[in-house]
């Protein structure tokens, strides 16, 4: 009953958005104020319809009710509580209500909080918020219904893809789609925009935060998908230039260049027009990730379906919304005339190179991930791009950015001063050389890439606090610094952060990529293998029975010359259901290094295959990404995104800064 | 600077963007695309030694063997045509079987033995990746997804 109740809602749920979807946008073009009104209403509506839904699917998947199919498909009587509730977006038509959820949870906070936006803006990005949710409830009550039941239920389920039966999986996906689905506000305002055929400063003070959110939740989706690939499948590595990877990681390139872009349109009223198609390029290559890793073209944990229609679906869809707004971009654009002109070496300046380089960065990974498709479809044999294609592509296009990221800031809008900002930047270089000599005194010179990302990170690193501490004059005037700081918007806080941890990052991933130490050996409980300075001694294997699987653990003690470390048990599992074995590696961490373990087959004669990593500076991966993220969030507290127009400001912000 | 400038800048500047990186994918391209061999086409075509290829088939029955060092591990591939041997140190991924579909990342050395770097088997048991599949396929040995499950 609970689950023909949320069919019910998400059918009544498609009827509101249709009507959210048209009835404001005629208002906004008659200017009704009644037919505009319809849009708030309507978005809170469709929220709490599709709430309804989600629960009662999660509802089905807690009582393990096996009449309904997806259920049965997907989940087990003995699966712990946890993956149960995880469960719900662990398959195709859940993940796709998830999906839906997050835009309705969008389009419920611009009802919310768009209280400062104009009427009109605010029905239009509302409608067009609605005509994607149209197309998405669409696709699932006509092809993916959740709820559809047996017939004859079976008496117990087929149990959640082992792989998928981990805390990771419980963040990963929930974060990730607040990514994708965030990138649907940008796009919504920049149509609205067009529509309207204005775009300005204020416009671009609307729409940042919405781009942020969407920046720090990617961020953290992708970080998350990124540990869990590193601790749960086994291999030591945190990325593979996976095509399913590339699907989060395009959005997020191109998502970083749109952050960047709005501020110029924001504070100098330039680059307008490039603003407003990054917006739906961005929202595109996320329809895109969705089609890519959803419609089964790809082979991966991640591809549920495999039926094509479903593909066909995704891909109409992306040719309706994004076809039709660069439609509508090729006819409105060249109305949004620029304002502010600026110099080749400016603020501005800066912020343009780094979007085209974040752009060119992009398109290389776009070639990469699509060329094997599209090779594929034209009979032109299979092939794959692995990491050797992005190490020659994308990493020489995202050094210069990276160099620049430390100068930009430093330059004045309109008009920098490049040997100015050169010259207080000579700390930066010297420490940037001193941190690339220690690493080639500490590792030798073999590998010239990893010295240069020391020595980048470096660079970044120290530019981000000099701008810093110019910015507040710690140094000039010392007395007054600690005023000045207070005194500082959150944005600029955020901004260093943000730079910062992108710097601690780099340097974990050259670390991880330039020195990792793996050794595979045959092992019988007793011997002992010495990787990276810490001697493994098998102490020995035993059977462990769980919730829904057995499984080998291994125990190894760690010592570095003969001083415990610590104790690691990785573990073999073997999921009795879905007749499939897990690796669950076993990782201690140093915080400048991780100790990895991986227990693989018995040869039969007693020994155990083992594989030990020595994984340095893999935690300043996770490190550096919280420290982005966390500069998202101080950035997004700022006020100056609470208040509205510039022109409002002044008014605004005494009661606004009372109530904060 | 006037907007006529301004303008002329910014397209200068990423027009030679846009080439350095149409520059450096065409490079990519010719050297580090990775290119997908079935055993037959390993023995037919004239596949390059040396360079890193990929492998794909089933592994044949009874064909794993593992070195006296326990990690190094021999098997040989199919397409129940013809046969190539692989050797490969290293954990094989958690569904390697025999009778499975299997992908060998790695070189051909100039006896015809394949050294694989990786392996792949993914995710599915019953999964046969696509190369795989169409390989078998153009054997005319593919009998259907069943060929793929494992003998019980």
């Amino acid at each position: 009953m609970i689950a023909e109740l949320g069919h019910f809602a998400l059918v009544l749920a498609f009827l509101v958005t249709l009507l959210q979807a048209v009835v404001p946008m005629a208002g906004a073009a008659r200017n009704n104020p009644r037919w505009m009104a319809v849009a708030d209403s309507a978005a809170l509506v469709v929220f709490a319809l599709v709430l309804f839904a989600f629960l009662a699917l999660m509802h089905a998947f807690v009582r393990s009710d096996f009449s309904v199919a997806l259920v049965a498909a997907n989940s087990h009587t003995l699966k712990p509580l946890l993956y149960k509730i995880s469960g719900v977006w662990g398959n195709h038509e859940g993940s796709l209500l998830l999906w839906v959820l997050i835009l309705a949870l969008y389009g419920a906070g611009v009802a919310l909080f768009g209280g400062r936006l104009p009427r009109r803006l605010r029905a239009r990005v509302l409608a067009v918020q609605a005509a994607i949710a149209l197309g998405f409830l669409a696709f699932m009550l006509f092809t993916s219904n959740p709820f559809a039941r047996l017939a004859t239920p079976p008496a117990e389920g087929n149990d959640l893809n082992p792989l998928l039966q981990d805390p990771g999986l419980a963040f990963h996906p929930p974060m990730l789609y607040l990514g994708y689905v965030g990138f649907s506000m940008t796009f919504a305002f920049a149509v609205a925009a067009l529509i309207e055929g204005k775009v300005d400063a204020a416009w671009a003070r609307w729409v940042r935060p919405w781009a942020l959110a969407a920046w720090i939740a990617l961020t953290a989706g992708i970080g998350l998908g990124s540990w869990w690939a590193y601790y749960e499948l086994g291999w030591g590595g945190w990325w593979y230039w996976d095509p399913v990877e590339n699907a989060s990681f395009m959005p997020w390139l191109l998502g970083t260049a749109l952050l960047h872009s709005a501020i110029v349109v924001e504070k100098r009223d330039a680059l307008k027009s490039w603003t407003i198609l990054l917006a739906i390029l961005v929202f595109g290559l996320s329809l895109i990730g969705t089609f890519l890793v959803r419609s089964g073209v790809l082979t991966s944990v991640h591809a549920f379906a495999t039926d094509p229609a479903r593909g066909v679906f995704i891909l109409l869809l992306l040719i309706v919304y994004i076809g039709g707004a660069l439609l509508l971009y090729a006819v409105r654009a060249p109305q949004l005339k620029g304002g502010g002109l600026f110099m080749p070496v400016s603020r501005e300046g800066a912020l343009l190179l780094n979007n085209l380089l974040l752009a060119a960065a992009t398109a290389t990974v776009f070639l990469g991930t699509l060329y094997p498709l599209f090779l594929d479809m034209t009979g032109g044999g299979a092939v794959s791009v692995g990491p050797p294609y992005y190490e020659a592509t994308f990493v020489p296009v995202m050094l210069p950015l990276l160099l620049l990221m430390g100068v930009g800031p430093l330059l004045a809008w309109k008009r920098g001063d490049l040997p100015g900002a050169l010259q207080r930047l000579w700390l930066a270089a010297l420490l940037a050389g001193a941190a690339a000599l220690l690493a080639f005194w500490l590792a030798g010179g073999e590998t010239p890439l990893a010295l240069l990302g020391v020595g980048i990170a470096a660079w970044i690193f120290v530019a981000s606090l000099t701008e810093f501490a110019e910015r507040i004059q710690l140094f000039r005037h010392p007395a007054s610094a600690g005023r000045r700081m207070r005194q500082l918007p959150r944005a600029a806080f955020g901004m260093t952060l943000a730079h910062l941890g992108l710097a601690i990052a780099i340097l974990g991933m050259t670390g991880a990529s330039a020195w990792k130490e793996e050794r595979v050996v045959n092992l019988t409980p007793g011997a002992s293998v010495a990787v990276g300075g810490y001697d493994y001694a098998l102490e020995g294997v035993s059977r462990i029975q769980g919730p829904n699987y057995w499984a080998f653990r291994a125990r190894f003690a760690v010592t570095q010359s003969g001083r415990p470390v610590a104790t690691l048990e990785p573990e073999r599992r073997f999921f009795s259901v879905q007749r499939l074995p897990t690796t669950e590696a076993a990782i201690h961490t140093t915080g400048f290094a991780d100790l990895y373990a991986v227990i693989g087959d018995p040869d039969g004669k007693g020994g155990w295959t083992v594989r030990i990593y020595r994984e340095p500076l893999v935690p300043f991966i996770w490190g550096g990404i919280l420290v982005m993220v966390m500069g998202g969030l101080v950035s997004l507290s700022d006020r100056r995104f609470r208040v509205g127009a510039p022109a409002r400001a002044r008014n605004a912000a005494l009661p606004a800064a009372r109530n904060a | 600077m006037t907007r006529k400038r301004q303008r002329l800048v910014l397209v200068g500047v990423a027009m030679l963007l846009l080439g350095g990186a149409a520059a450096l994918v065409l490079n990519a391209f010719s050297d580090s695309l990775v290119f997908f061999y079935s055993p037959s086409d390993l023995a037919a075509k004239d596949v390059p030694v040396g360079r890193v290829v990929r492998v794909g088939g089933l592994v044949e029955e009874g064909s794993v063997t593992r070195g006296s060092d326990g990690a190094t591990v021999h098997f040989r591939i199919t397409d129940l045509a013809r046969t190539v041997s692989v050797t490969y140190a290293g954990v094989l991924p958690d569904l390697f079987r025999e009778g499975q579909g299997v992908v060998a990342e790695g070189k051909l050395d100039a006896g015809g033995d394949f050294f694989a770097d990786s392996v792949l088997a993914k995710h599915d048991e019953t999964y046969m990746p696509p190369e795989v599949a169409e390989a078998l396929r153009k054997q005319g040995t593919w009998r259907g997804a069943e060929a793929a499950e494992p003998s019980p």
